[in-house]
């Protein structure tokens, strides 16, 4: 099973999934974040989906699921990056994904969550 | 019987689901679906796979190109000999399940293709059939 590397960039967490996603790796990704977040006290999660090239239900219900874990561990959660194509499946397919926010890019995700908690980004200008 | 346009897959495990996944996005091409198309004809392809795991312990899924005059396209035969669907009506349902997912995996699968077919009964298996034709 592959494991999916979560970087960590000031305040903020940034997972780029690269792969062609296992269940299982689905599931180990939520209980990794979740560790990292309370490990590294991150107000901020970035999920990046530029390479993904299909979300299911179950790969949508797990961005939900981050969404939900990270918020009771005081962290939000962005997703970025999805193209057109999957975002038309998505609709169809029935899956909405209310509550999970999302941002056109990585630029735009890391604005956003600073706009949201004035999370300090390393990266960022003062 | 196979021909070159049509393979047959397992579909024993996660990984399995990942290769058929790669499988329909490969034949998908060569049918001439548009990329969209291709995105929706994948991700029904990777719920009805995904169903045949969790509710009947493993299945295979035929992949052919199938013509009809000038236009050409992609046909998935799920098939398993798992507990079957009792009532197939509710099983199509958004929302239901029994299995602890989301309810959205044979509804959501039927609105992201262009022909739709489930047959099962108790103890009989499953057979869902799927089409999605090029623009």
């Amino acid at each position: 099973m592959d494991r999916v590397p979560i970087l960590k960039l000031g305040d903020i967490l940034i997972v780029s999934i690269q792969i062609d996603l296992e269940d299982q790796s689905v599931l180990a990704l939520q209980e990794d974040l979740a560790d990292k977040i309370v490990d590294t006290g991150a107000r901020g999660v970035i999920i990046d989906i530029t390479a993904v090239e299909i979300v299911d239900s179950f790969i949508g219900r797990m961005f939900a699921t981050i969404a939900s874990i990270s918020r009771m561990l005081d962290a939000e959660t962005v997703v970025v990056g999805m193209r057109p194509a999957v975002a038309i499946t998505l609709v169809e397919l029935g899956l909405s994904l209310g509550g999970v926010r999302t941002a056109l890019n990585l630029e735009k995700g890391v604005a956003l969550l600073n706009h949201l908690d004035g999370a300090q980004i390393a990266a960022a200008p003062r | 019987m196979t021909s070159p346009d049509e393979q047959l897959l397992p579909i024993n495990s996660n990984g399995d689901v990942v290769l058929v996944r790669q499988q329909v996005r490969a034949v998908a091409i060569q049918a001439g679906l548009s990329l969209v198309d291709q995105t929706k004809v994948v991700t029904a392809a990777s719920e009805l796979a995904r169903n045949a795991l969790v509710y009947a312990g493993g299945g295979q899924v035929k992949i052919e190109i199938v013509r009809n005059g000038a236009r050409s396209g992609l046909r998935l035969t799920f098939s398993d000999d798992g507990p079957g669907i009792p009532d197939i009506e509710q099983a199509l349902t958004d929302g239901w399940t029994t299995g602890g997912g989301l309810g959205l995996g044979l509804s959501g699968s039927r609105r992201l293709v262009d022909e739709f077919d489930l047959q099962s009964a108790p103890g009989k298996g499953t057979l869902v059939t799927v089409t999605k034709w090029s623009r």
